[in-house]
């Protein structure tokens, strides 16, 4: 059997065996790609030397796309085909866009799934799909700067994204063809850019306002590790916020009435966004609009947003008062988001923390930055590395109970991965089945919550009401997203599911897409298998082999040694063939076969972290 | 030995209520950087998923030993004795009439003239009661004295409760 080589521990693999990563800021304005490179975080630019991709989306009849800069320059004349803002639509159902729909000037279609989708010429388009154009092309141009296929990208979402919306994203990278290394959230990836630049400790607020979402987020960095306290925001608030309420006034100064025409109402938030950003370094500007020009002050902007900021802010103060502190105990603050750039916001910041906040790093780029820095740790580029982040779940996790009720079983704010199960029990005699409904929020009435999926345990025995015992237990990984499981304990009857938001789409959709965008050429779609089950197939074999040669003849017997080896020689060798089916079949068995191991590794992991405790005592004097 | 066994045996800490928080959250910090999933990326998928599983057990050990309510209950059930779940009712009456008392203070904040103030002096007497309870579980548990332990726990949840409640009513003078 052929060995690969390992490097020595500690040592950094030499640089053409390093693992290409990026992180991935997918803005609701902007988007962006960054990568380490030497050892320092930068964003990579496209073949017009820009950072920004316009996160704008123009489609033809063909179904061919423009993405970014042209598109955007196409919004007012073909506004119904160039899709905008289409973040504030990831994971969202057909009643939650309604409104939104009348401020942003869409043909938006119901799906046969209840989520709506943006009617175009090119047919119906989900924000799964017209995200992930975004993603492909800040995918492509990594993996151009790069030279190379990318191991896996971080993507980073706003800290209030529900469940709902974080499937949605990752759904999206998955119809782009990209490996999904983790969400991050965004205020999180800023505080790793500016922690690790500046190399403070102690409790840092992140304020990051961008177009359409605002994120506030309390950490506490300490010896390298990040810890979120709390996090809080809305997922529906931002700059275009701004814009629509400067248009607004725009359209009664002009005398336009209520009933605006679609390319109308983009001319007005054009022109309205354009004059919000040049008030941020001049006192007033000259605007005209729809045949109307006037003069806007500074002051009547502030007028119209005062209102927009302060929401921002009692948002602070919650998440301070969820982490258990004063704003007199926050070390810095840090802001993020093209909408901090406008000087009333920074006015308002400065005075609710009572300190300067800190915009050395870009707050266009900050974001980016600390993903790829992220990334790069993930995927091993930087052994031994200290950094660690430990994030939260920005809402409540529970279920329906009797009477429209929520119960929480993970609260707001509670650290991940975590695992919480919680009893129920049958309501009527002889009851066998129970329904599950998993909801998101932090209202009692379920009516106030968010609905995240449904399912059934059926074939309980039936017993008298109240008898049963009915283990609900809820996972959430490190990626914020849930899994949630039933049983019936004195019975055993089981069932799970993998919360796929009722909004979202299923594992099905998401094959449909992807098999749709290769309709026009099936063989890239078995040879996107093949490569995607060889890829698969190589880390397992790699992971696997450096396990073995660390671990196996101390935890294994020769036997079970030589099993498992011959497992992996299989695996090698089917590799080179071009069954894809054959490649997974393998996979599997492999993974079958080093089960026990595994189990095996991680309990000598375990001993020895506990020792390491009594070790560490013994050394202070303990 | 393995994960279930005990809380304070994941961070290698004596079993007791006095806990150094600090020494805790350090501990809890090593613990994750040996265990969090991302450091498992790099691993085979089946240590990936347990990692997943270890590192939530860590999160909720450090949760329930770092929180002076929860500890105390855990410490309860490692005896057996489950006291979140019986709604156990204190017998002390005097204790009775000051939670009457604060809680009556709590309701009038709306109509007081100067609401923070009140919340103020009602969140300043909980937190002293709170803390003075924390001493008598103290005691109480070094001394294995858990019928009196047991009643402590009870009456640090109302004061964990009203708390809460002040927190609340925070939020809403703030107009959240
Ligand atoms: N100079 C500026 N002054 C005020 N607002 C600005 C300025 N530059 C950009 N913005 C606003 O920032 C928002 C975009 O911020 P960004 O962080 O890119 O958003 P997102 O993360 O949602 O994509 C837009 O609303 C834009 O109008
Ligand atoms: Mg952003």
């Amino acid at each position: 059997m052929v060995l690969l080589q390992i490097s020595e521990p500690g040592r950094s693999p030499e640089p053409h065996q390093r693992r290409r990563a990026v992180g991935i800021d997918l803005g609701t304005t902007n988007s962006l790609v960054a990568t380490v490179r030497s050892g320092t975080p930068e964003t990579l630019l496209d073949s017009e030397n820009q950072h920004l991709l316009p996160s704008v989306v123009h489609y033809i009849a063909s179904g061919e796309t423009t993405v970014g800069r042209r598109a955007y320059a196409q919004s007012a004349d073909d506004p119904l085909n160039t899709l905008i803002s289409i973040k504030r639509f990831m994971g969202r159902g057909i009643e939650d866009i309604k409104t939104l729909g009348s401020q942003l000037p869409y043909d938006m279609v119901a799906s046969d799934s209840g989520m709506p989708n943006f009617n175009t010429v090119a047919g119906e388009i989900s924000p799964v799909a017209a995200s992930s154009e975004i993603l492909k092309v800040l995918i492509e141009r990594a993996e151009l700067a790069l030279d190379g296929q990318l191991e896996g990208a971080v993507i980073t979402v706003p800290a209030y994204f529900d469940e709902a919306q974080r499937q949605a994203t990752k759904d999206a990278a998955t119809l782009a063809g990209v490996k999904v290394l983790r969400l991050l959230n965004e205020p999180t990836a800023a505080a790793v850019a500016y922690g690790l630049d500046q190399g403070g400790e102690g409790v840092i607020a992140v304020y990051d306002l961008g177009g359409g979402t605002f994120d506030i987020s309390i950490l506490r960095l300490s010896h390298g590790v990040f810890e979120v306290l709390a996090t809080g925001g809305d997922s529906a608030l931002g700059g275009d916020d701004f814009d629509r309420a400067l248009a607004q006034w725009l359209g009664e100064q002009a005398a336009l009435g209520d009933d605006l025409n679609p390319s109308l109402q983009r001319q007005l938030l054009m022109a309205a966004r354009s004059a919000k950003e040049s008030l941020s370094s001049q006192l007033q500007v000259e605007i005209s609009v729809a045949g109307w020009t006037g003069e806007l002050k500074r002051e009547q902007l502030d007028r119209l947003i005062d209102p927009l900021i302060d929401k921002t802010l009692r948002a602070c103060k919650r998440s301070l008062r969820d982490a258990g502190l004063k704003p007199e105990d926050v070390a810095n603050v840090v802001m993020v988001g093209g909408s901090t750039r406008t000087l009333r916001v920074r006015e308002k910041v400065t005075e609710a923390f009572g300190r300067q906040p800190l915009v050395d790093i870009d707050p266009d780029r900050v974001v980016a930055i600390g993903a790829a820095l992220q990334a790069d740790v993930l995927v091993g580029n930087k052994p031994g590395d200290e950094m660690l982040l430990l994030d939260v779940i920005p809402l409540s996790l529970g279920i329906e109970t009797m009477g429209g009720l929520m119960e929480k079983i993970i609260h707001r704010n509670t650290t991940i991965p975590v695992a919480k199960a919680q009893e129920f029990t049958t309501f009527k005699d002889g009851q066998v089945a129970m329904a599950i409904h998993v909801l998101q929020g932090e209202r009692e009435l379920i009516s106030n919550s968010r609905s995240l999926a449904r399912f059934e345990l059926r074939g309980i025995p039936p017993m008298v009401a109240g008898a049963a015992k009915i283990r609900v237990s809820f996972q959430v990984d490190a990626d914020g997203l849930l899994n949630v499981s039933a049983k019936e304990l004195n019975s055993g009857v089981e069932s799970h599911v993998e919360v796929k938001p009722s909004y979202g789409l299923n594992d099905e959709d998401v094959t449909r897409m992807l098999k749709e965008s290769y309709t026009h050429a099936r063989e890239d779609m078995q040879a996107r298998a093949l490569r995607e089950q060889q890829v698969d197939a190589d880390r397992m074999y790699e992971d696997l082999l450096v396990a073995l040669n660390q671990d196996g003849h101390e935890l294994l017997s020769d036997k079970e040694y030589h099993c498992l080896e011959a497992a992996l020689d299989d695996l090698k060798q089917v590799r080179q063939s071009t069954n894809h089916r054959e490649i997974a079949r393998h996979i599997e068995m492999v993974s079958k076969t080093s089960e026990e191991f595994a189990a095996r590794r991680m309990n000598a992991s375990i001993q020895k972290a506990l020792t390491g405790h009594s070790l560490n005592e013994i050394e202070k004097g303990v | 030995m393995d994960f279930t066994s005990n809380y304070f045996e994941i961070f290698g800490l004596p079993a007791g209520y006095q806990v150094d928080l600090e020494l805790l959250a350090n501990r809890y910090h090593q613990m994750q950087r040996e265990f969090h999933p991302d450091r498992y990326i790099n691993k085979p998928s089946q240590e990936q998923r347990l990692a997943v599983q270890y590192a939530a057990v860590i999160n909720q050990a450090y949760t329930e030993l770092k929180s002076p309510l929860l500890r105390a209950q855990y410490l309860l059930s490692l005896s057996g004795i489950e006291s979140s779940r019986e709604a156990s009712i204190t017998r002390d009456s005097t204790f009775l009439m000051q939670q009457i008392e604060l809680r009556e203070a709590l309701s009038e904040v709306r109509e007081a003239d100067e609401p923070f103030v009140v919340l103020d002096r009602v969140a300043e007497e909980a937190r002293d009661q709170y803390a003075d309870l924390q001493r008598e579980f103290g005691q109480q548990y070094s001394q294995a004295d858990v019928e009196d332990a047991v009643d402590t726990v009870a009456k640090m949840q109302f004061f964990s409760k009203l708390l809460n409640e002040v927190e609340q009513f925070e939020q809403e003078l703030d107009g959240e």
